[in-house]
C-alpha cells in the first residue's frame, strides 16, 4: 500500500515535470555542427582559403591587379596597368572542387583541384580543424626569353602543392595555415631552388556580417629565391553583396596564381611597390542536390 | 501486490497514450517575390503534443534548413537567421479547441494553435490554424501560416529587399507517434 503510494505520488510529480517542459521527453540525439563559412570565398586574396564551393555550384571569378601605387599620378597611380585572371570554379561534391583559369600576367593557364580532407566540427564528431589539399599544374605560355636555345615544353610547367589547415575560432575570426611546395620545372639561375618552400598564414575577421578584413601572408624559407624576390603580403576586405563577392585589396604581387606570387613578387611594400587590385565572384547554382 | 503492479502498468500505459512525438517533423518555408522564389526545407523537427493537456511544443535547429542553393543557405545562416547565435527556433503552444478533437477516434479535425513562437531570439505570440488527422494510432498535424522577418528581428538589406518576400509562408507537417518511455 506504502509502495502505491509512493507510485502515485512519483507518477504525479512527473507529470507536473512534463507539462513544463515537453520536448524534455525525448533524448536529444547527438549531433554534429561542421563549421561553415570560415572564409567568405574560396580565395582568401591570392591564395586558396579552407574553403570549397559548394557541390554543382560554380564559380565565376574575374580578377584585377592594377599597376603599382607608386608609378604616380601620370599612371593614375597604377590604374592605367591592368592584369587580369578570369577562372572558373566548380564543386564536383561538397568537398572536391575544381579550377581552371587564364591570367595576362606571363599568359599563364592554370588548373587545380581542392579536396577538403577533414572539417572542422563540434558535437559528436569533435575535429578542431579544417584541412584542405590543394594540388595544381600552371602552364606559363609567354615567349620565351631566349629563343635560340633549347627550350623544352616542360620547362613552361610548375606544380603548387598546398595543406591548408584551418580553424573558425569563432563567428568573426578564422586563422589557417598553409605549409607549400612550389615545384618549378625550370628556374632562371642554377642556384635557384626547384622546390620551393613556403609557409603561409592567412586570416579573415569579420567587421560586420556582410564585410571582412583579411590578411595573407607568405613567407619563403631563405636561400632558396633570388635575392631580388620577396615574401607576398596582401590585405583586403571581402564585401558581400547577395549573389556577388567583391574583394579589393592591396598587395605586392602581381601575380595572382601560385607559383606567381609565391615565388615571383618582386614589389616591395616598404618602397609603395603596392597593387591595388580586386576579385569578384560570381556562383551559378548548376546542378542543385537532390535530396 | 500483483494487482498494485497491474495498476501501475495500467497507468503507465494510460500516460504513455496521451503523448505523441516526432524527430522528423517537416518544416518548410517559402518567400516569394516577382525577382527570385526562395524554398527551403527541414526535416528534423522535434516535437511533442500532450493530447490530454492540448500542448504542443517544437524546437527546429535552423542549421537544418536546406535551400535549394548552397549560397541561399549560407547567407541564411550567416546574415539573417545567425545560427551560431541563435541555433534552434522554439514554438510551445496549446490546442485551444481541444474539445473538439478526439484523438481517440479516427478523423480529421479543424484545430486552432495559440503560444509563443521564438525566432533569431526574438518571441512573439502566434495564433495559426491547422488540421489534426488521427489514424491508426497515429496523428498527422499540419498548418500553415504567415511570418514576418522583420517581427523577428532579421534585417534584410535594401541590396535584396527586393528578393525576399515581407511575408514568409511556413508549413508544418507532424507525423506523430505514440510516446513511450
Amino acid at each position: 500500500m506504502l509502495l502505491l503510494c509512493f507510485m502515485s505520488y512519483a507518477g504525479a510529480a512527473s507529470a507536473q515535470d512534463e507539462e513544463e517542459d515537453l520536448l524534455s521527453l525525448l533524448e536529444e540525439e547527438p549531433t554534429t555542427e561542421y563549421a561553415t563559412a570560415s572564409f567568405k570565398t574560396t580565395r582568401v586574396i591570392n591564395g586558396h582559403s579552407i574553403e570549397n564551393v559548394a557541390g554543382g555550384v560554380l564559380d565565376l571569378k574575374i580578377s584585377h591587379r592594377f599597376g603599382m601605387l607608386n608609378s604616380g599620378a601620370y599612371n593614375l597611380f597604377g590604374l592605367d596597368q591592368a592584369s587580369i585572371r578570369i577562372g572558373f570554379d566548380y564543386g564536383i561534391t561538397d568537398r572536391l572542387m575544381v579550377g581552371v583559369g587564364r591570367s595576362s600576367h606571363d599568359k599563364v593557364y592554370d588548373g587545380f583541384v581542392k579536396l577538403k580532407l577533414l572539417r572542422q566540427s563540434s558535437g559528436e564528431r569533435w575535429m578542431p580543424v579544417t584541412v584542405s589539399l590543394l594540388s595544381g599544374a600552371y602552364l606559363k605560355t609567354i615567349n620565351w626569353q631566349e629563343p635560340e636555345r633549347d627550350n623544352y615544353f616542360s620547362s613552361r610547367m610548375s606544380y603548387p602543392n598546398q595543406l591548408l589547415i584551418g580553424r573558425k575560432f569563432s563567428e568573426g575570426t578564422s586563422i589557417q595555415l598553409m605549409p607549400t611546395v612550389v615545384h618549378r620545372n625550370m628556374t632562371a639561375l642554377k642556384s635557384e631552388a626547384h622546390d620551393v618552400l613556403l609557409a603561409g598564414i592567412a586570416a579573415r575577421q569579420k567587421l560586420t556580417k556582410r564585410i571582412s578584413i583579411n590578411v595573407e601572408y607568405y613567407y619563403a624559407l631563405p636561400d632558396q629565391l633570388r635575392e631580388e624576390f620577396q615574401n607576398s603580403l596582401a590585405v583586403g576586405f571581402d564585401i558581400e553583396t547577395g549573389g556577388h563577392v567583391f574583394q579589393l585589396h592591396f598587395t605586392n604581387s602581381t601575380s595572382m596564381i601560385e607559383p606567381g606570387f609565391m615565388t615571383e613578387t618582386v614589389g616591395d611594400w616598404g618602397r609603395g611597390d603596392v597593387h591595388f587590385g580586386f576579385n569578384v565572384s560570381r556562383v551559378f547554382t548548376i546542378r542543385t542536390p537532390k535530396d | 501486490m500483483l494487482s498494485v503492479l497491474v495498476l501501475f502498468a495500467a497507468i503507465t500505459v494510460s500516460q504513455a497514450q496521451d503523448k505523441y512525438f516526432t524527430k522528423t517533423g517537416k518544416i518548410t518555408f517559402y518567400s516569394s517575390t516577382p525577382m527570385e522564389d526562395i524554398e527551403a526545407q527541414n526535416k528534423t523537427t522535434t516535437s511533442v503534443i500532450d493530447t490530454k493537456t492540448g500542448k504542443m511544443e517544437f524546437a527546429v535547429l535552423m542549421k537544418a534548413f536546406q535551400f535549394e542553393k548552397a549560397l541561399m543557405e549560407e547567407h541564411f545562416n550567416e546574415n539573417y537567421v545567425e545560427s551560431s547565435k541563435f541555433p534552434k527556433a522554439n514554438f510551445s503552444g496549446t490546442i485551444t479547441n481541444l474539445g473538439d478533437i478526439n484523438f481517440k477516434k479516427d478523423g480529421t479535425y479543424k484545430a486552432m494553435v495559440k503560444g509563443n513562437l521564438t525566432i533569431h531570439g526574438v518571441t512573439k505570440p502566434i495564433e495559426v490554424p491547422g488540421t489534426i488527422t488521427v489514424k491508426d494510432g497515429a496523428i498527422q498535424a499540419v498548418s500553415t501560416f504567415n511570418i514576418a522577418p522583420e517581427d523577428y528581428n532579421i534585417e534584410i538589406p535594401s541590396l535584396v529587399r527586393e528578393k525576399i518576400a515581407k511575408q514568409i509562408k511556413v508549413t508544418v507537417d507532424m507525423a506523430y507517434e505514440p510516446f513511450r518511455s
